[in-house]
C-alpha cells in the first residue's frame, strides 16, 4: 500500500482515491507500473493489427510466386542512393547469377536498378477483412520486386506470407484458449462447487490427461485428421487438439478457488438471503477470481501458439494452402537450406516475439490480479 | 497407476485407429503412385494376414494381450516386429531425457541461487532475460539456430547422436565418448525451457525464504551467510525441484520428440513421426504408449521422492 497522506481541504488524495476505486481500477493501476507488461501490450497490439489487416500491409498476395526470385535475399528500403537523398524510399534490384557447377542461383544487389516504393499502391486483389474486394496495399513497387524479408524457395514474398501466417498463428491461441476457458471454468466450477463423486471423476480425468505427453498426443491426433479436410475444418480440429489438455490447468485453478471461496462469509450470506446457486456462482464468486483467470489465460495463449507452430512445423498441423508461422518454418528444416537462406527462420523470430510479449503480459496481469494484497 | 496405464492403452489405440483407412490403403496407394498395380486378391490376403478386417475391440484385445507377452505387434513399413525396433530408440530417449533433467537441475540450481542472492544485479537481470528467451523459443527453433550457427562457423552439421563410423558399431569406450560429444546439443536444446522455468521458481521461493524472520534471527546471532543459506532456505526452496520433476520429465520427453526430429537423433521422435505418416499403427501406438508410461512413472517417482524429502507430506 502507498504511504498515507494527510487530507487537505477535503480534497480527494491518493490514499482516499485508492479506497474508493473499484477493483478493476486498482488492477489497472498496478498493471501500469509493470513496464515490461505495458511494452508487451504495445507489441501485441501491433502484431494483431498487422495480422487483422494482413492484406493491406503486405505488398503481395501470399501465393503469388515468381520462379525468377527463388530464395532471393531481403532488400532494404533506402532513402540514400550513393549519398544522394531521395524523398521517396526505394529498393535496389537484384542481379542474379547462376553457378555453372551447382546451378544454384545467387543474388547480388544491382545498384543500377532503382525501384521507387509507392504508398497506397494498387496491386494484387485481396478481400479486406474477408468482406469486400480491394487492391490497395500500404506499399508496393511498380517495376521489379520488393522483398523486405526475402523470398521463399518458391519465389514468394516472405513478408506477405508472415503477415498472412500471423492471422492463423495468433488467432489459434485465442480460439483455443476460449475453448479451454469454457471447458475449464465449467468443469472446474462443477468440481469445486459440488464436490463428491463428480469431483472425483473430473479430477481423475484431469490427472489422466496430464499423464499423456503433449507432443506425441498432438502428433497422433494431428496425423489422424483426414487429408481431404478443408482449411477451416483443419483449423478448428487443431484448436480442439490443442485445447484437449489446455483446459485441465484452468479447471484445477477454478476448482481450488471455488473450494476456498465456498467458505467465505459473503457466499454464506448470499445463500441465506436465498440467492440461487447459479446467481451465487455468477455474481458473487466469479468476479472475485476473474482477474486470476484472465492472468492465467494470457499465459495459456503462448503455449497454444507454440503448440500450433510445432505441429505445423512437423507437417501435422495447418496445411498448405493455409499459412501459419509453423508451416512457413517447414521450408527451413534442413541446415543446407538455412545456410543458403537464413531469412527463412524469420517466422520463428515472430513466434518468439509474440510468445515473449504474452508471457510479459501474463506476468504483469498476475502481479496486478490481486490488488488487495 | 495400473488403471491409468490400462485407460492409456485404450486411448492410444483409439488415436492410432482414428485415421480413415489403414496402413494397407496407404501402401496400395503408394504402389499405385509408383505405377504398380496390386491385385484385389493380394490385398485380401494381406488384409487377412495382418488382421485389418477384424473389428476394433478384437484388434485391441490382441494388441494388449500381446504386450503382456512382450509382443508389440508388427511394423508393416519396416517389416519387422515392433519390439525389435523400439527398444534401442526408447533407451536412447530415456538417456537423453535423464541427462537433460540432470543438466536442467544443475544449471537452474546454480543460476537460481545466484539470481536470488544477487537480486537486481546485472547477473540477475541477465539470467531473467535468458530465462524468458528460453521459455519463448520453441525447441525446434533453438535446434535449427544451433545447427545453422555451427554449420556457418565451424563448418559441420551437429545432427545425430553418433558419428557415421559409430552409428551401427557395437558399444565400446570410443562409441561412448563419441556419444558424449554429440549428446550436449540435444541436452541444451530440450533443456532450456525447463531450466528457465525452474530458475524462476527457485528464485521466487528462495527470495520468500530469505525474507523470513528465522533468517534474520540467524543473521543477528552471527551465523555466516553461506551457512544460513544452505542450512535452511535452500533446502526448502529445493522442494519444487522434486515436486515438479514429474511434469518436467513429462515435458522433457514430449519436447525431446520434436528436438530429435529436427536433429535427426536415433531416438523415438523421428521414427514416431514416420510411423504416424505411413499409418504404421502398431509402431506409432507402441511409441506413444511407452512415452506415456515413462511420464506416468516420472510422476510416481516424483511423488515418492517428495515424501522422502519433505517430512510434512510423510506425516499427513
Amino acid at each position: 500500500m502507498e504511504e498515507k497522506k494527510a487530507v487537505v481541504n477535503g480534497e480527494l488524495l491518493e490514499d482516499e482515491e485508492i479506497y474508493m476505486s473499484s477493483q478493476w481500477e486498482l488492477v489497472w493501476k498496478r498493471f501500469k507500473k509493470h513496464r515490461l507488461a505495458m511494452i508487451a501490450v504495445g507489441v501485441l497490439a501491433v502484431i494483431y493489427i498487422l495480422s487483422i489487416f494482413c492484406g493491406f500491409f503486405s505488398p503481395y498476395d501470399p501465393h503469388n510466386y515468381d520462379k525468377g526470385y527463388m530464395n532471393a535475399p531481403p532488400q532494404r528500403a533506402r532513402f540514400f542512393d550513393e549519398g544522394e537523398f531521395n524523398l521517396r524510399p526505394f529498393v535496389y534490384g537484384y542481379q542474379s547469377t547462376r553457378d555453372p557447377e551447382t546451378f544454384r542461383e545467387t543474388f547480388t544487389i544491382d545498384k543500377s536498378k532503382k525501384y521507387p516504393i509507392y504508398f497506397f499502391y494498387r496491386g494484387d486483389t485481396y478481400k479486406f477483412l474477408g468482406f469486400f474486394e480491394t487492391d490497395i496495399h500500404l506499399f508496393g513497387v511498380k517495376e521489379g520486386k520488393i522483398f523486405l524479408m526475402g523470398a521463399d524457395p518458391m519465389g514468394r514474398d516472405l513478408f506477405s506470407r508472415i503477415l498472412y501466417g500471423a492471422r492463423i498463428s495468433t488467432s489459434i491461441g485465442f480460439v483455443g484458449v476460449f475453448l479451454s476457458f469454457t471447458l475449464g471454468i465449467t468443469l472446474g466450477g462443477i468440481s469445486g462447487y459440488y464436490g463428491g463423486w463428480i469431483d472425483m471423476l473430473i479430477q481423475r480425468t484431469i490427472e489422466f490427461l496430464k499423464s499423456i505427453p503433449d507432443i506425441p498426443l498432438w502428433m497422433g491426433l494431428g496425423a489422424a485428421l483426414p487429408s481431404d479436410w478443408g482449411v477451416i475444418q483443419v483449423y478448428f480440429a487443431i484448436t480442439l487438439i490443442l485445447s484437449l489438455k489446455g483446459w485441465t490447468g484452468m479447471a484445477r485453478e477454478v476448482r481450488s478457488k471455488f473450494m476456498s471461496l465456498k467458505e467465505e462469509d459473503f457466499v454464506m450470506s448470499a445463500e441465506l438471503i436465498g440467492a440461487s446457486k447459479f446467481r451465487i456462482i455468477l455474481h458473487h464468486m466469479l468476479p472475485s477470481f476473474l482477474s486470476h483467470i484472465i492472468a492465467s489465460l494470457s499465459l495459456a495463449i503462448p503455449r497454444m501458439i507454440l503448440g500450433e507452430t510445432s505441429l505445423s512445423f512437423l507437417g501435422l498441423g495447418i496445411r498448405p494452402p493455409a499459412i501459419s508461422w509453423g508451416s512457413l518454418l517447414q521450408s527451413a528444416q534442413k541446415v543446407r537450406v538455412i545456410s543458403m537462406a537464413p531469412w527463412l527462420l524469420l517466422p520463428g523470430i515472430f513466434v518468439i516475439i509474440t510468445v515473449l510479449a504474452f508471457n510479459f503480459l501474463g506476468d504483469g496481469l498476475r502481479d496486478a490480479a490481486d490488488p488487495y494484497s | 497407476m495400473v488403471p491409468t496405464i490400462l485407460v492409456l492403452s485404450i486411448v492410444v489405440f483409439v488415436i492410432i485407429q482414428l485415421p480413415p483407412g489403414d496402413w494397407l490403403t496407404s501402401y496400395v496407394a503408394g504402389m499405385r503412385a509408383a505405377g504398380d498395380e496390386v491385385s484385389p486378391e493380394r490385398i485380401d490376403i494381406l488384409r487377412e494376414r495382418y488382421g485389418f478386417d477384424q473389428p476394433m475391440h478384437v484388434k485391441y484385445f490382441k494388441w494388449i494381450t500381446g504386450i503382456f507377452r512382450g509382443d508389440f505387434g508388427f511394423s508393416f513399413s519396416w517389416n519387422k516386429p515392433v519390439g525389435e525396433l523400439i527398444w534401442s530408440r526408447m533407451g536412447l530417449t530415456l538417456l537423453v531425457s535423464i541427462s537433460t533433467l540432470i543438466f536442467t537441475w544443475i544449471v537452474s540450481f546454480a543460476i537460481g541461487l545466484y539470481s536470488a542472492t544477487h537480486q537486481y544485479s546485472i547477473g540477475d537481470y541477465l539470467a531473467t532475460f535468458i530465462g524468458f528467451i528460453g521459455l519463448a523459443t520453441p525447441n525446434f527453433m533453438l535446434a535449427l539456430i544451433l545447427m545453422y550457427l555451427s554449420f556457418e562457423f565451424f563448418g559441420y552439421s551437429i545432427s545425430g547422436l553418433f558419428s557415421y563410423e559409430y552409428a551401427n558399431a557395437p558399444w565400446s569406450i570410443a562409441k561412448l565418448i563419441d556419444l558424449l560429444k554429440h549428446l550436449w546439443i540435444p541436452i541444451i536444446v530440450s533443456g532450456t525451457a525447463g531450466t528457465a522455468g525452474l530458475i524462476r521458481i527457485l528464485r521466487a521461493n528462495l527470495l520468500d525464504e530469505l525474507g523470513k524472520p528465522y533468517v534474520v534471527t540467524a543473521k543477528t546471532k552471527g551465523v555466516s551467510n553461506l551457512k544460513i543459506l544452505f542450512k535452511y532456505p535452500v533446502r526448502i526452496a529445493l522442494i519444487p525441484f522434486i515436486s515438479t520433476v514429474g511434469w518436467t520429465f513429462a515435458s522433457l520427453i514430449s519436447g525431446s520428440v520434436i528436438t530429435a526430429i529436427v536433429l535427426n537423433l536415433p531416438t523415438a521422435g523421428p521414427m514416431l513421426l514416420q510411423a504416424l505418416k505411413t499409418q504404421d499403427m502398431y509402431l506409432a501406438g507402441s511409441f506413444i504408449f511407452f512415452l506415456s508410461i515413462l511420464t506416468v512413472i516420472g510422476t510416481l517417482v516424483s511423488d515418492i521422492l517428495l515424501a522422502i524429502v519433505d517430512p510434512r507430506i510423510r506425516y499427513k
